[in-house]
């Protein structure tokens, strides 16, 4: 029974394992993956620890319905104090890790303290056990997971690792699994570094009992065909993520040189069809893969065309890779994306951190902010791909005065560039802005400014909205499970009606991440895709327990408060520039220059802004500081946390 | 009906959903290790290919059963075990050339493919199709027709090449 699943407490200064059972009542008022894992947070992370400190609780787990029927349940999520921000550090990675760890037994890891060598974690059928990492200090995250495979003895093991970006604490190093699935955000991979974590190996052959088999698999097989019946998955299937950043560049939502324009010109080669004509060139015809049980399969694979790492074997390159490598820096080369995307697998580092900060850096370096002395002497112009790829080495090995800075993270780099180098940076609560650019898209803007893990858009983007639907439709999907009867509006330009989706989809993404679902089985991309009238039933069949849809709501609802209070604990407040709810003055004072007619000269006006993050606090039931209330918290069930339930 | 379950190894995108059915169809439970189906990977090359049991004309763990616990079945034509017969020795296992039988540690007994009694679940939720379940005269169809199309492709280019010329 997914129930049955254990949580595992792991202190690697003394060596110390517990695991214990999950509580029932726990699983009521958290669900579990992302949502226990910020209760588990709240409960265990001294206020104001270091989060390169032993005290900086690391946390690892699947989801209530991962490895059972219900469509793709692959998702990991990891949580911890974040060393870019200093507030809630919180990553989601696919692939195949969490169902084995749930396999082998278990739902939740907490790690606590550090190791005095590196260590990795090998996890097998209820057994946990912390084995020497010497042997694979040093490697890449693909060579450490194959060295593990050969060491233990088995090919069927799953690991999530760090690559040499964590090893050197990188600041936004990420957590790997598989060829190219990554924790990205918010520096897990820092984390665990910070531990002498190299490793968390797992494999597992337990049962997990599924409460009515058949019925789960005909609910299943319904559930799956919703989704793949979504014309935008089936684009996904057979173009990748990649489209949404040529469908997005179309109009000019795509940000190109760090923030000076929001369109990319002489992007043919990396245009969704270009990149997937050298998947087929390389790969064949059927080159697409996925996650576990996923019927979307919504990667490319291919080799390498040409350069340096010509021939090598990876898969993607995503949407945020585009923006990254391509059109952040300005460099239109497919070799130099697909090489820079290699890269940042293999030293296991946040793809879209690193090419957001030295696109920033290029903009420096153009403004004379940043000159040949701070550089080294490499000509960092927008454009330059060799620069791009020589600053991605130099942050990952923290070698060069300029790379080692940078590796810190913007708004630390910032400070010892100095001369208004923080002016330029484009990021909320200290990390960096995918590429989309916002300036058009007030509730993208909204999305970003307030997701709780920092300039993200997972947590609560509308991304409907870019579908002009009409307000009916809308309507039906935003009033479902609670009901809603303010203004709405089709215009992916206005500011009516957002606040109420972006907190919808706040809840929303918390849901799915607390089921270990995947995204794009959700109302992300697609309108008809499914929520929480039909959640209920997956739950049941797959595990016996029993939820309403409005309980679900309520679930997440409160989960996302918990991360709220965690990041206010840690400082958060609303009008920070640096750890707020608050976007870059670019986003008010620059307008678009590029795009479709009605997005050139497009910003987003300040005054509305502010109104709609006031409305937005009030469907929280915040106060205007976007603190959550006491009557709000009583609601919730929260106001005596921390309560150590667990 | 005489239908057999082929592999298109080529389309397997390696999501694995397969093991996931069938081991909840046949054990009520997730767990690929009691999977009929299993799919072996080069995830540094992005190859993957289902395992399956070929349900043999001539089928070794039939040959080699000490009691005669393996017969095959008249309807859909899988190899079936009679559970009462087998002494559990799992020569099956050894002699298999493709692992398809397999052990169930916790059962303490030999478990093997059994088409799911005709509407083989492997099949029914692969929608890319790297698994399906097709009649007899039709096994080679697809394979057929794919090489045939690059005959045609390779063709057609032949001819343009010589317009030109």
């Amino acid at each position: 029974m997914a129930l049955d699943r254990k949580i595992a407490y792991i202190d690697l200064t003394t060596g110390k394992i517990e695991i214990k059972s999950i509580p029932l009542e726990v699983r009521k008022k958290f669900i579990g993956g992302r949502g226990l894992d910020a209760y588990l947070l709240y409960n265990n992370a001294p206020q104001g620890c270091d989060p390169l400190g032993p005290e900086n609780p690391l946390l690892f787990s699947g989801g209530l319905l991962t490895a059972t029927c219900a469509s793709a349940t692959s998702r990991t999520h990891i949580m911890a104090k974040s060393p870019l921000t200093g507030l809630l550090g919180s990553t989601n990675m696919g692939g195949f890790f969490a169902p084995e760890m749930a396999w082998a037994g278990f739902h939740h890891l907490v790690i606590t303290g550090k190791a005095e060598k590196p260590v990795y974690l090998w996890i097998h059928n209820g057994q946990i056990e912390i084995r020497d990492a010497a042997n694979l200090w040093g490697k890449t995250t693909t060579e450490t997971q194959w060295a593990i495979r050969e060491e233990l003895g088995d090919q069927e093991i799953k690991s999530a690792v760090i690559g040499p970006a964590g090893e050197n604490l990188v600041r936004y190093a990420n957590v790997m699994t598989g060829i190219k699935n990554a924790g990205g955000r918010t520096g897990m991979g820092c984390v665990m570094g910070s531990k002498n974590l190299k490793a968390v190996a797992v494999r597992g052959t337990l049962d997990i009992k599924i409460a009515r088999p058949l019925e789960a698999l005909e609910f299943n097989k319904k559930f799956i065909e919703q989704i793949t019946s979504a014309k935008v998955n089936q684009t996904q299937g057979t173009l990748g993520t990649p489209f949404i950043w040529g469908a997005t560049n179309c109009w000019g939502g795509v940000r190109t040189r760090n923030f000076q324009f929001n369109q990319m010109e002489n992007a043919d080669e990396i245009e969704p069809e270009a990149i997937d004509d050298i998947a087929a060139e390389t790969m064949g015809p059927h080159h697409m893969t996925g996650c576990f049980g996923c019927q979307v399969h919504c990667r490319a694979q291919y080799k390498i065309p040409s350069g340096p790492y010509a021939g090598k074997y990876d898969e993607g390159p995503e949407y945020t890779s585009l923006g990254a490598f391509g059109s952040e820096p300005d460099c239109g080369s497919a070799e130099t994306v697909l090489t820079a995307n290699y890269l940042s697998n293999q030293y296991g580092v946040d793809n879209l951190e690193i090419g957001s900060i030295i696109s920033w850096a290029m903009e420096l370096y153009e403004l004379g902010i940043l000159t040949s002395k701070e550089t080294d002497g490499l000509d960092l112009r927008f454009g330059n791909s060799e620069a791009l790829l020589e600053m991605i080495h130099g942050i990952c090995n923290r070698k060069g005065w300029l790379a080692n800075t940078l590796a810190d993270g913007g708004v630390p780099a910032a400070e010892k560039i100095g001369k208004g180098a923080f002016d330029y940076l484009i990021q909320v609560k200290g990390m960096s802005n995918l590429h989309s650019d916002e300036r058009g898209t007030p509730g993208l803007a909204l999305n970003i400014a307030t997701s709780s893990r920092g300039s993200d858009h997972l947590r609560s983007r509308p991304a409907i909205d870019l579908y002009h639907l009409p307000v009916n439709v809308l309507r039906k999907i935003y009033s479902s499970p609670i009901p809603y009867g303010g203004p709405l509006s089709s215009e992916h330009m206005e500011y009516i009606g957002k606040p109420w989706q972006v907190f919808w989809q706040e809840n929303c993404y918390m849901a799915v991440d607390c089921l270990g679902i995947c995204k794009y089985h959700t109302v992300f991309l697609g309108a008809t895709l499914p929520n929480f009238e039909d959640w209920p039933q997956a739950i049941y069949l797959n595990t016996g327990l029993e939820f309403t849809p409005k309980e679900i709501w309520e679930v997440a609802e409160r989960c996302n408060n918990i991360e709220r209070l965690f990041n206010l604990r840690e400082g958060l407040t609303r009008r920070d520039l640096v750890k707020g709810d608050m976007l870059n003055h670019r986003y008010f004072d620059e307008p678009c220059r590029r795009g479709a007619p009605d997005i050139i000269g497009a910003r987003i006006d300040r005054e509305k802004f502010d109104t709609m993050v006031d409305e937005f606090y009030g469907h929280h039931g915040w106060d205007k500081e976007g603190v959550p209330t006491a009557e709000t918290l009583k609601r919730l069930s929260l106001e005596n946390e921390p309560t150590h339930l667990l | 009906m005489d239908k057999f379950l082929t592999v298109n190894a080529d389309k397997c995108t390696g999501c694995r959903l397969c093991e996931l059915v069938c081991s909840v169809v046949h054990e009520g439970s997730s767990n690929p290790a009691k999977s009929r189906i299993q799919i072996v990977k080069w995830e540094d090359e992005g190859r993957y290919v289902p395992m399956i049991c070929q349900q043999c004309e001539d089928a070794p763990c039939q040959s080699v059963c000490p009691v005669g616990a393996i017969s095959r079945d008249k309807e859909f034509g899988f190899l079936k075990i009679a559970r009462e017969v087998c002494i559990g020795c799992r020569l099956c296992v050894s002699i298999c050339p493709f692992g398809a039988m397999n052990y169930n540690g916790t059962a303490r007994s030999v478990f093997k493919c059994d088409l799911c009694d005709g509407d083989p679940q492997c099949a029914r939720f692969c929608e890319v199709k790297a698994i399906d379940f097709v009649p007899a005269d039709a096994v080679s169809s697809e394979k057929k027709r794919e090489g045939a199309a690059r005959q045609a492709a390779a063709n057609r280019q032949s001819l343009i090449m010589a317009e030109h010329v």
